[in-house]
């Protein structure tokens, strides 16, 4: 039975329990939705106004929806002992745990792309705007996915870990807020964005290398 | 050749010292029963042995790899019991017990599953999320691993914590009669009970004395 098969049933078995947990999946989207059509709301109506807040606004929806959600990646499996199972697979740990965060990526992520053309509605986003946020949603979600699962990791054996994990990875976050608000600031102005777009693969592309190990050393000393 | 060869393994907790040198070998065919009070530190001996936890000193080897250094290949023939189940309760115990399966790279047909289930008294219950089961059901689905996995010949080092735990007396019969089988065929069994055991097989017992 070769690696990828292994690692496409631990996928199979998150989607299925995604599947049917997917009222709880719904609450992080459904904080989103709300945030960003409360928004409008209590800064006015005013187009301008509203365009120049829209990325920043999307940006810390998405964030801030993501952490709601994030706490539960490992939790349920710390409970019920799947992870010590997973611990001692001959599967890598780093590779179970890559598996687990790209599954919770789709789940999270895939919802909220899907439903971001209403909300650049709501937020009166131009069409240069709107591809500046999905370009920077695309590489800057599986950052936050992947740091954040660290934090999550390293916690996981702690009750009520939600704000602590929250506290520990705002601040990393904010240099992907920075470059992806600055993304679409400029795509409204018309200017080039490739510059920040280039900075967040890379930040992407060096998470995606060096997270998965962490995460599994943090699992373990969570275990200990 | 030990399968199972620990040496000097110290654990503390929370200031307390649970043991010191602890030294322990299991050769093939062996069983031994750890045995202890309550907060002796079975648990916690067992989980050092597996390599879930890290001891204030000493090492220990499977089947001649240091569990420490390289827990993926040294526990390549091990299987652990502990006291959590080990799946999730959403899942049904067909679901679970294929996940385990391949997770363990073992060729188990869902026909095989749902045999060992019924043989463990579970017929009708296979297709049903694993939470609407009591929790002697619960652990006898947790159970048909050891069944699945001698079935395949994929372990040949069994640590069980407390596997009779909730059970009724059948089925506690019939867990001693696979582990006196496993034992037969050559595999080594490291087990903790309260229970009386009863097995056809020669046993070794090991104390751990609970400190203060």
């Amino acid at each position: 039975m070769s690696m990828l098969s292994v690692l496409t049933s631990f996928a199979k078995r998150d989607f299925a329990l995604a599947y049917r947990q997917r009222a709880e999946l719904m609450q992080p989207l459904m904080f989103f939705v709300m945030v960003i059509t409360l928004f409008p709301l209590a800064i006015g109506p005013s187009p301008e106004i509203l365009q120049r807040v829209s990325g920043a606004v999307v940006w810390v929806a998405a964030i801030l929806s993501l952490l709601l959600g994030m706490e539960r990646m490992f939790r349920d499996d710390f409970m019920d002992g799947t992870l010590e199972q997973y611990t001692l697979s001959t599967t890598p740990l780093y590779a179970i745990v890559l598996v687990k965060v790209a599954v919770h990526w789709v789940v999270h992520i895939v919802p909220l792309l899907v439903l971001s053309p209403l909300l650049a509605l709501f937020l009166n986003m131009s069409l240069p705007m709107y591809v500046a946020l999905i370009a920077t949603l695309l590489l800057g979600t599986p950052v936050i996915s992947l740091i954040g699962a660290i934090g999550v990791a390293l916690t996981v054996g702690l009750q009520r870990s939600g704000v602590l994990v929250a506290l520990l990875l705002i601040p990393l976050f904010i240099p992907l807020l920075i470059f992806a608000t600055s993304a679409i600031d400029s795509a409204s102005l018309q200017l080039p964005y490739g510059f920040q777009l280039g900075i967040m693969a890379a930040l992407a592309l060096f998470t995606l290398a060096a997270a998965p190990a962490a995460i599994a050393y943090s699992l373990r000393v969570s275990q200990n | 050749m030990s399968v199972l060869s620990a040496r000097n393994l110290s654990c503390e907790k929370q200031d307390r010292i649970l043991f010191e040198s602890v030294s322990l070998h299991l050769a093939p065919g062996e069983l031994v029963l750890l045995r202890g009070e309550n907060g002796a530190g079975k648990t916690s001996l067992l989980r050092i042995l597996v390599g879930l936890s890290q001891a204030q000193s000493g090492e220990v080897f499977i089947n001649g790899i240091n569990v420490h250094d390289d827990i993926a290949h040294a526990s390549q023939k091990l299987l652990y019991f502990g006291h959590k189940l080990g799946m999730s309760a959403l899942l049904s115990p067909v679901e679970n017990l294929r996940f385990w399966c391949k997770q363990h790279q073992l060729r188990v047909k869902d026909e095989q599953i749902i045999a060992v289930l019924e043989l463990l008294g579970l017929e009708g219950l296979d297709m049903l999320p694993v939470k609407h089961l009591s929790a002697g059901q619960q652990r006898r689905v947790s159970l048909a691993r050891l069944w699945l996995s001698e079935h395949s010949g994929h372990s040949n080092l069994w640590i069980l914590d407390e596997p009779m735990t909730a059970l009724d007396i059948q089925i506690i019969a019939q867990l001693e009669n696979k582990i006196t089988a496993f034992l037969k065929q050559g595999g080594s069994v490291l087990m903790t009970s309260h229970q009386p055991l009863k097995l056809e097989h020669p046993m070794r017992e090991f104390t751990l004395e609970y400190r203060w």
